[in-house]
């Protein structure tokens, strides 16, 4: 268990600029999922703290201890890969053992160890097995195990779900929470599964494109977005955007498709008058009513308590809404934006506007 | 599924078989089966008379001390050329492992030797260690160290056993490069993040994981210490000198081609066929258990 804290990591393959500079601080015992679109460079990130990729330039600190240059054997960290990586000719107990023998502990310690982590993750009865007799779940199991017993300053995995099928991935999700919150070991969890980030983190790291984009917690990064990729990423469906201008001395937006004024809940924003935003709108606050948007629906998905509506404005931009119950049809419909739900965004940098103090 | 051509009749298969039939019986089956009907037989040098003798060449043969002599030569020669030829395939496949990259040009050039007849690489050896016109025989001599592998029987055996694995190592190292580079990059790495130095990961991941290849390599190591060896042996010592050099199937020709003996000479190569169908046998059975994992 300890402290993790990085400092302005980048990293660059020849030409390519992978991570610009990224600055993290994690606390003891903290969950944090890092999420973001394929390619966006989070394993490389995962795996610079790991020690396996060598940072072009910045800090890695675990436990307050500087390991940039130290090799992956001497960070004492423990990884789970996407596709689990056990050492195929090992049976499970051996796979688990593994790293504790190279440390040199006592035979009984080890088997203790080894025992108590298969019970923990209900794989005891396997210990005997070979990797490759047997199923992905329980794979993913003995790639836990293996890192549990190691007891090690940090946990990072690298989307070790997304090999699962979508039960057993649910079911696999909550019981790393469990464990993660019982063993108390500092965390980080790779994901490009949004639904995965929100459940499982104490706190969010949303990347884009080489850069963390926002660092929160999960509801506040749902509640606050810091700009309209992160807006526009983490929820589903997504967060609906329609560019505006900036009207009554900043008090309020004017909508380009319809001229519609909408007053600022939550206080004026800086600017002069005709400054260029994007307002932001989740599809679950739209709520049906006259005065609002007019839609156009062309495909109704209902989901039993409610439906997601996919529409078009009269100019063509796509409108989703999410509404209560599942009678709704397609054709003509009005909806509403509530003020209180509104988030904006500045056009040109797509940094989120917040109201003057 | 399975995809089955169907013809009509059986001309036509028979005709797209027919060479690769023709073949095998010509330069296999025939030779080896004259070699069997010969073993049974005792024939004079100029092979006037004949007569059925049983088992007797057998016998003579297994009883027959310089041959269990060139036995135990052939044991220590064909081990040594399989090890030598395997551990060095063996290191440089793990060194072009690491810097992948190059590996297309170091193929390339490991790949030749094995392009190279086995007459033609033991004159290449030859004049590399010839006691009087060859680079590194000249050299030794001239640092005091007396080399002269025409005389001395050691340094003879030496020689085709540098050879003959030169000869080996360009396909074993195929092999390893390929069992090297279908071990996921991952399975190390998790070494790596467990604690595992290099040389620990080596031997506890990336060998258990190449045995297969390993063990496969190992037979077809042997077979060709036991039987393709001949070009090189003859080309560099001719078995000498005395019998230093004299392995099992150089001995099948010098007794059979030089002194005629016929039915000795054709008892020991069917002794041979035997060996190599054993070990093959072992190999199959170990291949189908699929070795270690
Ligand atoms: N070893 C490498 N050499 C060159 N480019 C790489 C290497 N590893 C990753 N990249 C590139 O870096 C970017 C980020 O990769 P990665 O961190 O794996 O993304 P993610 O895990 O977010 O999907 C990708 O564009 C990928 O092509
Ligand atoms: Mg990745």
């Amino acid at each position: 268990m300890a402290t993790l804290a990085l400092e302005d990591v980048k990293k660059a393959f020849g030409a390519t600029q992978v991570l610009h500079g990224v600055d993290l601080e994690v606390a003891d015992g903290e969950m944090i999922v890092i999420v973001g679109a394929s390619g966006c460079g989070k394993s490389t990130l995962l795996r610079i703290v790991a020690g396996l990729e060598t940072a072009t330039s910045g800090r890695v600190i675990i436990g307050g201890q500087d390991v940039t240059p130290l090799e992956p054997a001497d960070r004492d960290v423990a990884m789970v890969f996407q596709n689990y990586a056990l050492y195929p000719h090992m049976s499970v107990f051996d796979n688990m053992a593994y790293g504790l023998r190279i440390r040199g502990l006592p035979r009984e310690v080890i088997a203790r160890r080894v025992q108590e982590a298969a019970e923990l993750l209900g794989i005891a009865a396997l210990l005997e097995r070979k990797p490759r007799q047997l199923s992905g779940g329980q794979r993913q199991r003995v790639a836990m195990g293996r890192a549990i017993v190691r007891e090690p300053k940090l946990f990072l995995f690298d989307e070790p779900l997304s090999n699962l099928d979508a039960k057993l991935r649910v079911q696999m999700r909550a019981e790393i929470r469990r464990l993660q919150k019982r063993l108390g070991v500092t965390s980080l969890f790779v994901t490009h599964d949004q639904v995965e980030a929100m459940t499982l983190g104490d706190r969010l790291v949303v990347m884009h494109q080489g850069h963390a984009a926002q660092i929160a917690t999960p509801m506040e990064i749902w509640e606050r977005p810091a700009d309209t990729y992160v807006a526009g990423f983490i929820g589903s469906p997504a967060m609906n955007f329609l560019p505006a201008t900036l009207t009554a001395g900043g008090t309020a937006a004017r909508l380009e498709t319809n001229g519609l004024v909408l007053p600022f809940a939550d206080g004026p924003r800086a600017g002069e008058e005709g400054r260029r935003l994007t307002l932001g709108i989740r599809p679950e606050h739209l709520r049906p009513g006259i005065g609002g948007l007019d839609l156009q629906v062309e495909l109704v998905e209902p989901l039993g308590g409610e439906s997601v509506l996919h529409g078009r404005l009269a100019d063509g931009a796509p409108i989703t809404a999410k509404l209560p119950g599942a009678l709704h049809a397609e054709g003509p419909l009005g909806v509403i934006i509530p003020l209180e739900h509104l988030h904006v965004f500045d056009a040109e940098t797509g940094k989120r506007l917040d109201a003057q103090a | 599924m399975e995809k089955k051509v169907i013809f009509k009749g059986w001309a036509l298969p028979l005709a797209l078989l027919l060479p690769q039939l023709v073949i095998t019986g010509i330069f296999f089956f025939w030779p080896a089966g004259q070699a069997v009907y010969q073993s049974f037989l005792r024939e004079d040098a100029f092979g006037l008379s004949r007569q059925f003798v049983g088992f007797e060449n057998f016998a003579d043969v297994l009883s027959d001390p310089t041959w269990l002599d060139a036995l135990w030569r052939t044991g220590f020669f064909s081990a040594s050329v399989a090890f030598l030829a395997l551990s060095v395939a063996l290191f440089l496949a793990v060194q072009a492992d690491k810097h992948i990259r190059g590996a297309n040009a170091y193929k390339t050039l490991l790949i030749w030797p094995y392009a190279v007849a086995p007459a033609i690489a033991a004159v290449l050896w030859l004049f590399m260690f010839h006691p009087n016109i060859g680079l590194f025989g000249r050299m030794l001599n001239g640092m005091g160290i007396p080399w002269n592998y025409k005389l001395n029987g050691d340094q003879a055996m030496l020689l085709i056993i540098l050879a003959s694995a030169w000869k080996q190592v360009s396909y074993n190292f195929i092999f390893f490069l390929a069992g090297l580079q279908s071990i996921p990059r991952s399975v190390l790495e998790a070494a790596a993040i467990d604690g595992a130095r290099p040389a620990r990961r080596f031997w506890t991941v990336v060998f258990p994981l190449l045995s297969p290849t390993a063990f496969f390599l190992l037979v077809v190591n042997l077979v060709y210490a036991f039987f393709d060896t001949f070009g090189v042996i003859h080309a560099l010592t001719q078995g000498g000198p005395g019998k230093a050099t004299e392995t099992l199937i150089y001995r099948v020709y010098t007794d059979g081609v030089m002194n005629l003996n016929l039915g000795s000479s054709a008892a020991q190569s069917v002794i041979l066929m035997i060996l190599v169908i054993a070990l093959t046998m072992v190999q199959f059975r170990f291949i189908e258990r699929k070795v270690h994992y």
